[in-house]
């Protein structure tokens, strides 16, 4: 019996040891497949399992982590979420992430191998850093300036520090409180689903994925085609242009709402806004010349990131001499995002060179090292310096003389351009009041911000929609709030 | 051998003894020493759970710790006073499993406040510790219960046959509800059959092994007579047959690999285990194809994922993968796991997954061979017995534990198709942990019989009647 009870006592081992092979092919040779199993949901309790590290506007957080107890265990918060929600976006458990919570989402939630000192020691301790902090360049004043000055209206306004690149305020009307989507409970579900059915879209980031018909203030961009290619060599020089225009090709005229635009002169034409003459100054440009400044300018270009990605604004490249008309004054298929006329304010303001925009002034660990900073913003050279010169020139007549009178600031000097963007089928909806300018305190060296508002509201009366009137005043406020921010040190 | 196999009460020749100095060497220091360590062990579990729950020691480990530490003081003096030679792990270890199930049982507690297995449990062991006093304190011979032999068979069948009458739970009707506890009938049944079969087998195993007619020309083959084999068969048949209708799996699985290893130890036929595993194939087969039960673990086993490809999220057997798979090799620490997921059944059949999360590889290789080790000592008590009804038992009791270890533990980790059963010790469930209190109490006994016979002379506690005095001069030698 003694051999038949090894034996049985043998198999009992051949039990064990084929237990032994499984659970290492199980937890071992194969877990790195059951772990990427998308019903797997350990990744997401180990993602909200700590709080979420912080976006910073102004040396303060604008989120928060609430401890909830739940299996996904921390909710984001979000002080002024709608405020700030443009640049923040959300940080939804169920509806995933958006904006900055995007893009920087591997820094947030601490799976960012950079946020610790030997990241092969956290491959093998599997643990997770502690959610690292995203600083931010906007700046608290200017953004709660522009979020004021649209207040219920619908609209958007970007503003940039024209030197450097830095985005100082982004946003975005009609908004919300990303807060509300932070959770996964029925609260989240419905707010969702209000926040998607709503008419004014709130979510929609208006001020960089959202591109409109920028009209006159594209002719900052005609204008700057026209100098370097000298077809304008004289600001003060008839340009022997008719009005009406009949546009190349057609029998179309093309007319001005203001007086004395027939043989302006480009100033005149500038400060007041001469449909006319910029049309004929684009045909004579030339499509090529026209479309390589707007590319100059940043049109056209679909790989703008900040580091969420921005909206192409557009130019077309083919075109008869009757849309180049068009387009050279803002309309036809010319769009824009508010950011993107911002980069144009910028570009004059800056002496003819855009940086690319940024909104994230450095990342760190959650203790305070640096993990990544801004680093270098490539320059573009969007026009001649000469050239930014003479416009900078022109826009500072906008404000004292022409159609930009509400966005003067005193102690300053404030450039800027007005428009009035028609859309819609026949031009029949309510057009879109458009603002872009800089601005420069009388002691600095150089124009510190540069702005671009944008107001589309379908309850104006469509006569009481202008540039000058319901863009220039948020624009001036936004002025006001980064000049007075850097006067103080 | 023949002549092996006829000598059921001398020593075997062919079985090496060790020197008798060794074997008498009763080792309760030792059992003392590893009891005390399977505590703190436990303990330090508790109060790694807490730490990494709450970043304190829970309030309770002084509690939990003084339970488990005087149910193992109970049952190890127990050990000293009635069974002085026994084998000193089988204690140590199931204090150990049994303190790290409880552990185990608590951290899940933790995720569903609502309801709380871990108190229930503790309630469970100490009745579990308390018959294991009662059987190592009253049962002075093993060999008297063969005389129970056919009260045990009849006790089994209507354990078995109880269920039938109370409801289904989860598709399985292998409960017994009353006045608020539900009892598995099953696991008392398992060492009632396993006493019957070591008995009879025992009692026949001449007759199984050399009479009867050869059908085939190999020896090997060869059928004993109906007369011998009908009673036995017919048992078994009932109690598979009773445990395939109450959709039982794991249990009418085990009480079928306990059938065929038992007849195979006691008359050496390889036959039998051919005959056995083909009616095995057979019968699984059939089963898994005709009843949807049976087939759908079948289908789950195959294809664990097939629920998430169908869009209805992770079944019960791909989160236990996901939770065997996230342990790792060294796990994600006690209390850190996230094997709640499996649902509802993750403190009973599921016990195991958590222990892979939260102890990795590492721990479950660990447990594994605290169940490998506690087995074998099963068998080398059964190797060392001189009768043959005690080495028919004690093979048998181990292979419960190996057989009941491997089904589950095959299941969870996707080895086998997933049948319920309580892992030994580990698992929630009154019934498994009273049951298995009770076979170590046999095996303790078993193997105190076992070393006490290489004794030079008459034993002190022995059932031919020794003085008490005798013991004290027995204890100064060893020393």
């Amino acid at each position: 019996m003694t051999t038949y009870i090894r034996r049985a006592a043998a198999l009992c081992a051949l039990l064990l040891l084929a237990l032994l092979v499984n659970a290492t092919r199980v937890q071992v040779l194969q877990s790195r497949a059951y772990d990427d199993n998308p019903a797997n949901r350990r990744p997401e309790i180990a993602r909200w399992g700590q709080p979420r590290g912080d976006i910073v506007v102004g040396g303060r957080p604008v989120t928060g982590s609430t401890d909830t107890g739940e299996q996904l265990r921390y909710e984001r918060t979000y002080r002024d979420g709608p405020l700030y929600a443009p640049v923040t976006g959300f940080a939804s458990q169920v509806y995933g992430t958006t904006f900055l919570e995007h893009a920087q989402d591997s820094v947030l939630d601490g799976s960012d191998p950079l946020l610790s000192f030997l990241p092969l020691w956290n491959d093998i301790t599997r643990d997770r850093n502690a959610g690292g902090t995203v600083v931010t360049t906007i700046q608290e004043a200017a953004q709660r300036a522009a979020y004021l000055g649209l207040g219920t209206r619908r609209g958007a306004v970007a503003a940039l520090e024209p030197a450097t690149g830095r985005v100082l305020a982004l946003v975005s009307r009609p908004s919300y409180d990303p807060g509300r989507l932070s959770g996964n409970g029925p609260e989240a579900a419905e707010a969702w689903a209000r926040l998607n059915g709503d008419a004014g879209r709130p979510m929609l980031n208006r001020a960089v994925r959202q591109t409109y018909p920028p009209g006159s203030t594209f002719k900052v961009v005609t204008a700057a085609a026209a100098l370097d290619a000298g077809v304008v060599t004289d600001l003060d020089a008839p340009t022997r242009s008719p009005d009406p225009y009949t546009l190349p090709g057609t029998t179309t005229s093309l007319a001005n709402e203001v007086e004395g635009c027939a043989n302006a002169s480009l100033r005149y034409a500038f400060e007041w806004s001469c449909n006319t003459v910029f049309a004929k100054l684009g045909v004579d440009v030339g499509l090529g010349a026209m479309a390589d400044t707007a590319r100059a300018f940043g049109f056209n270009d679909p790989g703008l990131r900040i580091p969420f990605s921005v909206a192409p604004s557009s130019f077309d490249t083919e075109m008869d001499r009757a849309q180049l008309a068009l387009s050279s004054i803002g309309q036809y298929d010319t769009r824009a995002t508010p950011l993107q006329m911002a980069l144009v304010t910028a570009a004059v303001a800056n002496g003819g060179s855009v940086r690319a925009p940024y909104l994230v002034e450095r990342t760190t660990t959650a203790s305070g090292r640096t993990v990544a900073g801004s680093g270098t913003h490539p320059l573009r050279q969007a026009m001649n310096p000469t050239t930014a010169r003479r416009l900078r020139d022109l826009m500072r007549g906008v404000v004292e003389d022409g159609t930009g009178a509400n966005a003067a600031l005193r102690h300053a000097t404030v450039g800027g351009k007005t428009g009035t963007a028609q859309h819609g089928l026949g031009n029949s909806g309510t057009p879109f009041a458009w603002f872009i300018g800089w601005a420069q305190s009388d002691d600095a060296v150089e124009p510190q911000v540069a702005v671009a508002v944008v107001v589309e509201d379908a309850e104006a009366v469509r006569g009481d929609i202008s540039g000058g009137g319901d863009a220039a005043p948020i624009a001036r406020e936004v002025m006001r709030a980064v000049l007075k921010a850097s006067d103080v040190p | 051998m023949t002549t092996k196999a006829g000598t059921t009460l001398a020593a075997d020749p062919s079985d090496p003894s060790p020197p008798p100095a060794v074997r008498l060497l009763r080792r309760r220091g030792v059992e003392f020493t590893l009891t005390v360590v399977a505590v703190l062990l436990s303990v330090y579990g508790y109060c790694a759970v807490g730490l990494a729950r709450y970043g304190t020691v829970p309030p309770g480990a002084a509690d939990y710790g003084a339970g488990l530490g005087v149910l193992a003081l109970l049952a190890h003096l127990v050990v000293r006073l009635r069974a002085p030679y026994a084998d000193p792990l089988l204690l140590p270890i199931a204090v150990l499993l049994n303190g790290l199930g409880l552990v185990l049982i608590h951290r899940l507690d933790l995720e569903t406040p609502a309801d709380q297995a871990a108190p229930a449990q503790l309630n469970w062991s100490t009745l579990g510790v308390a018959l294991f006093i009662a059987v190592v304190a009253l049962l002075r011979d093993h060999r008297v219960l063969q005389r129970y032999a056919y009260v045990s068979v009849v006790a089994a069948l209507a354990l078995l046959a109880l269920p039938i009458l109370f409801p289904p739970v989860n598709g399985a009707r292998i409960w017994v509800r009353i006045a608020g506890f539900s009892l598995q009938p099953s696991e008392f049944a398992k060492v009632l059959l396993a006493l019957f079969f070591a008995s009879y087998l025992a009692a026949n195993r001449n007759a199984l092994a050399y009479a009867g007619r050869q059908i085939w020309r190999f020896r090997r083959l060869q059928l004993p007579a109906g007369r011998v084999l009908g009673p036995i068969v017919t048992i078994w048949l009932l109690s598979v047959g009773v445990l395939v209708l109450e959709r039982d799996l794991g249990t009418s699985l085990l009480f079928f690999g306990l059938f065929v290893i038992m007849l195979y130890v006691a008359t050496g036929r390889t036959g039998w285990i051919a005959v056995g595993l083909l009616l095995a194939c057979v019968g699984a087969v059939a089963v898994g194809w005709l009843e949807p039960h049976v087939h759908s673990r079948v289908e789950d086993w195959l294809h664990p994922f097939a629920s998430i490809e169908a869009g209805q999220g992770a079944g019960q057997l791909a989160q236990s993968l996901f939770a065997f798979a996230a342990g790792g090799l060294l796990g994600t620490g006690l209390g850190l796991g996230h094997s709640i997921l499996i649902g509802f059944a993750a403190k009973s059949d599921f016990i195991l997954a958590t222990a892979g999360e939260e102890l990795g590889l590492a721990g479950l290789s660990a447990i594994f061979l605290l169940y490998a080790l506690l087995v074998e000592r099963g068998f080398r008590a059964g190797l060392a017995l001189r009768d043959a009804f005690g080495r028919l038992l004690a093979t048998g009791l181990a292979s419960i534990i190996a057989l009941q270890v491997f089904v589950i533990a095959g299941g969870v980790t996707g080895l086998i198709p997933l049948t319920g059963m309580a892992m030994p010790f580990l698992a929630q469930g009154g019934s498994s942990v009273v049951t298995n209190w009770v076979i170590v109490a046999l095996l303790i006994r078993l193997s105190d019989s076992s070393r006490r016979q290489y004794a030079p002379g008459p034993l002190p506690g022995d059932p031919l009647g020794e003085p008490e005095g005798r013991d004290g001069a027995r204890e100064g030698r060893s020393a």
